[in-house]
């Protein structure tokens, strides 16, 4: 049956689809993403805590849900998901389910059926920006009411909401396919969760690290209590600045051990140098985008899921660049020129996305080995 | 890395004649490549022997030559050219094979020419399949079990540990050929044979059979600072066992997690590193087990490909282009991405919509050949099209096929189940519309995946199309919502009003009147993310939205979002050919192209319509603007409504924009150039007879029938033998030549189904004619003749596959000029402005008028390149207003060389086929032969298309009793010129009774030795076999078949033989030379 379902952006643009998921109503911060796989480990990466997330490529829902290509445990973190085509016959030898069943136990309001790329357009063009999906009530102008009556996300502490509640040990690597043995003497990584993705654990693991993960807000003194050889930033949702607890943690940690940031965690890790961040127009959100190694020279594809950016001038040379986005040049990694601390904008871990970033995870193991 | 200041100079090697396996693509990537490097400052020399391609264009590049593509020749050309590289990785397989030789022979070492791109080592270990097995075990990866024989007894040791089924895949051939799959021991021993004779290094690899199993290609790019970018992922529909050419298939893949796409592109990676590919693109071929996951790699191929060149359309990154600015030192990030223009060429284009390609086969041109799909292709050409949903896209492809498809009609309606099952279980060409047919008769998604391992989601999708049929006439029948869905779902007017019981006019008018219109979206390789300059566009339906007024709230007007912001420049549309099939292929592109050069030059806006990936006219910066749609009337008609040209131009892309002239003009658009009501006096029989009439020209007797009795009646007035065949065809589709009246009844039996809107055609058959083409131009006013092809083959051999020569060869100048005053004639009195195409005949000097096609013919870029006159850009600018005058061509070229044009056949892909020839055009592609002589230039010409003519050896003849007495003067000069002579014997008695010394040999059925032992034996060197008559063909077929297997060259008509005679006696006086076609055409008056 087809059941009507309405987008409502806050500056009032109207979108009539098909509901798909749960029935009911959602509230978030529009944005696209340019991946043409991997909706899975979109839809459960916490750094997507509080947006609604529309994909550019159109079929959708192909290969089911498969259980090991999780980012998060407890299902999506999305606020709502809206497609061009959903496919309800998913086809692949590990699919356990269907997408659309998935997001409906999961609460997920999906809407499909709506010309994607023109959200896509009006996106790029005027910028990301709240929108309602919903299925239960289908008058756009009450619609509009209640997404403009919302305070917008920059204004919640997103990370609060996904941040695991206690510590725990992590010991599973990538996946591959088959078992890989590993014979390098591990050492000890304390990662903050922020809304970490599962990938930068297992690719911790796979660099040869013993994996600690603790919560958001986990004093410094205690993670430096544990006594690990290195500390990770992790990626997680929203506006860096709300994290102030988090940017006072990493000030008392930077210099003591070796720090190794990723997107949110980049982030954090520029505030707490005294530096500033910046929102971009409607993000970085795909598995396509131009890294440049400013070090190898080298062009690393990258997987990129943010929202805002580090001005590294405002570090007024405490830092170096070492990574800029060849589409639009913004800065996309940094390394303190003296204390073994860097940190990238982009995701290394992937999932979903490229590996071509899967080395900075040795890069981080071999700076603490030569600290 | 900035570009390489050390090379100056760049030889590019083309992919020569189209055949099965090599088509426009690489004229597309070649193309490409010389603007790429010019751009670059290089000098760039050029070899092909196809003249109907782009890149011999003559400003393409600074030295073209248009001479046979073999390592002797292109020595020639390094010794005089002295280019400082090789650029191998652009012209297929043809021009790969030509780098590793001219290596080998120590050639490039001699001239110091370094290959640029691929390096010998890289190009070996991807193409030796024992190497390139080693290669992949270093890294990790999995292939399929294999061992690599080169003799029988080999191949019976190994096969034990292999297991049946299992592939054999012969070394070094193109598209596979002599490939297949054995499922018995019997049958294994039968191809390995085959295999090993076909391989150049007989070399076969015997292969564990990955039949049923999922199928991908990665297009790959590396640059030399060793950053890699995939540009493309492909899904095949049809499972492993289906030849990728051969196979339906999708862009991006579809069925992938991220994590199994990851793995792949990783070990994409490994491979062009691994196997050292510095840089460019290649093509890496995987396949999936869809029971467990494991993943091997099949192939690679370190070059750019056909599948390259659909990669590049279906995201707008230019593959060709890049890999050409790579090889010449440029890295991905230091080259700008054309279509947005800020962002670099290092990075991975992400599309948002469905690429679907489907192959193009001919079967019905060789009703003998298997039409079983297998791992050696045999489609001749491809559509893509471009959808947002893969319904979409799949159905518009299907359109696109110009089969007379407009979507999943059900075809064979009265074939039991049983026999759909087989239909499904064996892959053919019709095997999609087999799908649909098995789920209307409820067959279910599983059941048809047991017989067809065709992936489920793609089953599914086809599914959902059937189902929707139903809507169509159930009690959402006419609902606006239920229409736009199904325009969504990529349905044809057509195939609705199919379903519906109404005409195709009654739904579009429906549809247009709510306010149901396509809109147009953006090829932009980056999803949206970015803006796009280029206007490369697709059509699709969406679903609106709307803008709430913050004033006064409630819902405005439906807004829908269309990218094409057409301009408000003068512009014209001009219609592309669609599919490439025998009879209407590269030529007609070439003039396309030409027609966009030409308009573009005198100021209009250019918009091309064209659904063939492989081709220049669908490069994005072709045209001003690319429409990547199917040619039906439909498609056409919703892209003028929005563009609103000036007007259209159909002449120049064959018969299939010229089917659309009439509708068009119905439609009230404006068709330029020759009035389509001039076409028509051209094409209808009884107005041309009128024109003749007037014009007191003389044509064969002949008359038109509508039935099988008038068609005896009209035959038995104008006497036997008669030229039957369809009207409005092209190709000499269903054309034959019949002798008496049960051939002629059971022709009429089989033609009128062939095309049944259309009267047959009865035309006296001039035996023994000499047939000429002629191709003019003209603005209504003057008229200019652009060249006199005279034909090495007599009449009745379909014009497309005869070899002719410019100027006439033989005829006599007053029969010339005869030629001339008739064509300039007609042309004046149908008032054709631009190209005009007339076939003459000539019998006992006698000049008969064949045909009249006023629009580019198959010859138009051959006579281009021979005279050096762009014909086809020149005409376009008359279609746009100018006249001849204008244009600065008063006069008719005069050339003091000879190019000769030969015809190149598919016959080593279909076993079973005879390779005589008729009116039934079966030729795949051309090369031309230019040289100061007729000899020269005709040897050239056959040794360009794989037809060597040997200078000393043994000529075997046999020919039927018409042709005994022509073949006096032939033998007597071959015995003078040094050859040994053998024949059968009354080929021999004939001969003989002339005094000619000439061995006699058996035929094969009477007894051993026989003249297959002596080609089995490479004791032949030469061929010469006419025949006539059924059972005289099915005795000497064995003959013809050996001389293609062992590659003998030959020749089967008696014509041919006397140019090959001339072609030797020119070989034996003079060494063979090569000129640059600037060189010739600076001689031109």
């Amino acid at each position: 049956m087809r059941e009507k379902a309405l987008l409502v952006l806050s500056d009032g643009v109207v979108f009539e689809g098909t509901r798909f998921g749960s029935t009911g109503e959602t509230i978030g911060e529009v944005v696209f993403n340019t991946s043409m796989a991997g909706y899975q480990e979109i839809l459960t990466d916490p750094s997507y805590r509080g947006q609604i997330v529309t994909m550019t490529y159109t079929q959708m829902g192909n290969y089911g849900i498969c259980e090991e290509d999780v980012e998060s445990s407890g299902g999506p973190k999305v606020n709502g998901f809206v497609v061009k085509e959903y496919l309800d016959f998913p086809s692949n030898w590990r699919s356990s389910s269907s997408l659309g069943d998935y997001l409906e136990s999961n609460n997920i309001v999906g809407i499909e059926g709506l010309d994607t790329r023109a959200l896509t357009r009006h996106l790029r063009d005027y910028g990301a920006q709240m929108g309602i999906i919903s299925s239960v009530d289908l008058d756009p102008v009450s619609l509009l009411k209640k997404v403009r009556a919302h305070p917008g996300i920059s204004a919640i502490d997103l990370v609060r909401e996904v941040t695991s509640s206690e510590e725990y040990l992590w010991r599973e690597g990538c996946w591959k396919w088959c078992v890989v043995e590993r014979d390098i003497t591990p050492l000890k990584v304390v990662v903050y969760d922020f809304g970490v993705k599962f990938n930068i654990l297992r690719n911790l693991v796979e660099a040869g690290f013993d994996v600690s993960v603790v919560p958001a807000e986990t004093p410094a003194e205690a993670v430096l209590d544990e006594d690990p050889d290195g500390i990770v930033f992790s990626n997680g949702p929203g506006d860096p600045e709300i994290v102030k607890y988090a940017i006072a943690n990493a000030k008392n940690l930077i210099g003591k051990k070796p720090i190794f940031g990723i997107c949110l965690g980049h982030q954090i890790l520029g505030l707490a140098m005294g530096g500033r961040t910046y929102k971009l127009k409607f993000g970085h959100h795909g598995g396509n985008h131009p890294v440049k190694d400013v070090l190898t020279g080298r062009v690393e594809i990258t997987s990129q899921n943010h929202n805002y950016c580090v001005d590294i001038n405002s570090l007024h040379g405490q830092v170096r660049l070492t990574h800029r986005n060849l589409y639009d040049g913004t800065e996309e990694g940094m390394q303190h020129v003296e204390l073994p601390v860097f940190s990238v904008q982009h995701h290394p871990e992937a999932g979903p996305g490229p590996n071509d970033s899967a080395h900075l995870f040795k890069r981080f193991r071999e700076m603490i080995e030569q600290s | 890395m900035p570009k390489r200041t050390d090379i100056h100079k760049i030889l590019l090697i083309g992919s020569g004649p189209i055949v099965i396996g090599q088509a426009c693509e690489f004229d597309y990537s070649g193309a490409q490549a010389c603007k790429a490097l010019r751009e670059e400052g290089f000098s760039v020399v050029l070899v092909n022997s196809n003249p109907a391609t782009i890149m011999t264009d003559p400003d393409m590049a600074d030295a073209t030559y248009i001479e046979p593509l073999s390592a002797e020749i292109i020595e020639l050309i390094i010794r005089k050219e002295r280019p400082d590289a090789i650029l191998p990785t652009m012209g297929g397989q043809t021009a790969l094979n030509l780098a590793v030789e001219l290596s080998e022979a120590g050639i490039l070492e001699k001239y110091n020419v370094e290959l640029i791109g691929a390096k010998l080592p890289a190009i070996k270990k991807a193409e030796d399949r024992e190497l390139f097995k080693e290669a992949m075990k270093n890294i990790g990866l999995d292939v399929p079990k294999s061992a690599p024989v080169t003799t029988v007894e080999e191949g019976l040791d190994v096969i034990d540990d292999i297991g049946f089924p299992v592939i054999l895949r012969p070394a070094f051939t193109l598209g596979g050929t002599g490939g297949g799959t054995a499922y018995n021991i019997e049958e294994y021993r039968a191809l390995l044979e085959r295999a090993l004779k076909l391989s150049p290094v007989q070399q076969v690899l015997i292969e564990e059979s990955v039949l049923g199993w999922k199928e991908y290609e990665l297009e790959v790019m590396r640059d030399c600072m060793d950053n890699v970018v995939i540009i493309c992922s492909i899904e095949n529909f049809d499972p492993m066992g289906v030849h990728t050419g051969d196979s339906i298939t999708v862009a991006p893949a579809q069925t992938l997690t991220d994590k199994e796409y990851q793995r792949m592109r990783d070990a994409a990676i490994a491979v062009i590193r691994e196997i050292g590919v510095d840089t460019g693109g290649s093509n890496i071929q995987f396949s999936l087990n869809p029971k467990n996951g494991r993943m091997a790699v099949i192939e690679m191929n370190p070059r750019v490909s056909r599948s390259s060149a659909l990669a590049s359309k279906a995201t707008g990154f230019p593959i060709a282009k890049i890999a050409a600015k790579l090889a010449v030192g440029y890295s991905l990030d230091e080259i700008k991405n054309d279509i947005t223009r800020e962002t670099p060429a290092s990075f991975e284009p992400t599309i948002d919509y469905v690429v679907t390609k489907i192959p193009r086969f001919t079967f019905e041109k060789f009703p003998e050949a298997d039409p079983t799909l297998t791992i050696q292709m045999k489609s001749v050409g491809e559509v893509m099209s471009i959808g947002r949903t893969f319904k979409e896209s799949l159905q518009k492809a299907l359109r696109s096929l110009e089969i007379g498809s407009a979507g999943f009609e059900n075809i064979r309606r009265e074939l039991p189940l049983s026999e759909i099952k087989a239909k499904l279980k064996t892959p053919n060409a019709d095997r999609l519309w087999f799908l649909a047919g098995a789920m209307r008769l409820g067959m279910s998604v599983d059941e048809i995946y047991e017989l067809t391992w065709i992936d489920p989601w793609f089953l599914n999708n086809v599914r959902q199309i059937v189902d929707a049929e139903r809507s169509v006439t159930g009690e959402d029948a006419g609902n606006i919502e239920n229409l736009r869905r199904l325009k969504e779902t990529g349905f044809s007017d057509k195939r609705i009003a199919e379903l519906a019981g109404k005409s195709e006019a009654d739904i579009r008018n429906f549809r247009r009147l709510n306010g149901i219109r396509p809109v147009y979206k953006l090829v932009d390789t980056c999803a949206a993310e970015f803006a796009a300059f280029t206007p490369y566009l697709y059509s699709t339906y969406e679903r609106p939205f709307y803008r709430l007024e913050d004033k006064a709230p409630g819902i405005a007007a439906p807004e829908f979002e269309c990218d094409a912001n057409p301009t408000g420049r003068k512009k014209i549309i001009i219609l592309g050919s669609g599919p490439n099939r025998i009879g209407q292929g590269i030529e007609f592109d070439y003039c396309c192209v030409q027609a966009v050069f030409g308009l573009k030059e005198i100021g209009y806006e250019t918009i091309m319509v064209n659904c063939n990936p492989e081709t220049v006219s669908t490069d994005y910066d072709t045209s001003d603007r690319l429409y990547f749609e199917p040619l039906t009337i439909e498609d056409v008609m919703n892209i003028i409504d929005l563009e609103k040209p000036e007007g259209v131009i159909v002449q120049f892309g064959g018969q299939t924009p010229l089917k659309l002239a009439v509708p068009l003009e119905r439609e009230g658009v404006g068709i330029l150039g020759t009035s389509p009501d001039s076409i028509d006096r051209a094409e209808d029989r009884k107005r041309f007879k009128e024109v003749l009439d007037k014009l007191a020209l003389r044509q064969p007797e002949s008359d038109t029938a509508m039935s099988i009795d008038e068609a005896v009646g009209i035959a038995g007035k104008i006497g036997y033998p008669v030229m039957v065949r369809p009207s409005y065809v092209l190709g000499g589709r269903a054309m034959e030549i019949v002798y008496d009246e049960t051939a002629l009844v059971g022709y009429m039996d089989r033609a009128v189904k062939a095309s049944p809107e259309h009267p047959i055609l009865v035309d006296k058959y001039l035996e023994d004619a000499i047939e000429i083409d002629v191709d003019a131009i003209a603005d209504g006013i003057d008229v200019i003749i652009g060249g006199v092809m005279e034909h090495i083959e007599e009449a009745g051999i379909h014009s497309g596959d005869s070899a002719c020569s410019i100027p006439p060869y033989s005829l006599p100048a007053d029969i010339v000029d005869g030629i001339k005053v008739q064509a300039k004639a007609l042309a004046r009195e149908l008032g054709v402005k631009g190209l005009m195409n007339v076939q003459f005949a000539v019998k006992e000097n006698e000049i008969y008028i064949l045909e009249v096609n006023p629009r580019a013919s198959r010859t138009i870029p051959y006579v281009s390149k021979a005279t050096g006159v762009p014909l086809a850009r020149l005409a376009a600018k008359i279609m746009a207003g100018k006249t001849l005058k204008e244009l600065g061509l008063t006069s008719e070229k005069s050339i003091t060389h000879v190019a000769v044009k030969e015809a190149v056949f598919p016959f080593d892909r279909f076993p079973g086929v005879d390779t005589l020839l008729g009116p039934e055009m079966k030729s795949t592609g051309e090369v031309m032969g230019i040289d100061d002589e007729f000899g020269l230039a005709y040897a050239k010409s056959q040794a360009a298309s794989n037809n060597k003519i040997p200078t000393s050896g043994k000529i075997f003849l046999s020919v039927k009793d018409k042709d005994k007495s022509h073949t006096v003067d032939i033998a007597r000069k071959l015995h003078e010129l040094g050859f040994g002579l053998v024949a059968t014997r009354g080929t021999a008695a004939h001969l003989h009774s002339f005094g000619i010394e000439v061995a006699v040999i058996n035929k094969v059925m009477e007894g051993r030795p026989h003249v297959v032992d002596l080609i089995k034996n490479k004791e032949i060197n030469f061929i010469i076999n006419t025949v006539t008559g059924s059972q005289a063909q099915k005795d000497s077929f064995s003959i013809r078949r050996s001389a293609l297997q062992y590659r003998i060259p030959y020749t089967t008509t008696i014509s041919s033989a006397r140019a090959v005679v001339m072609a030797i006696e020119s070989l034996l006086r003079r060494e063979l030379k090569i000129k640059s076609i600037q060189e010739y055409h600076s001689t031109t008056r």
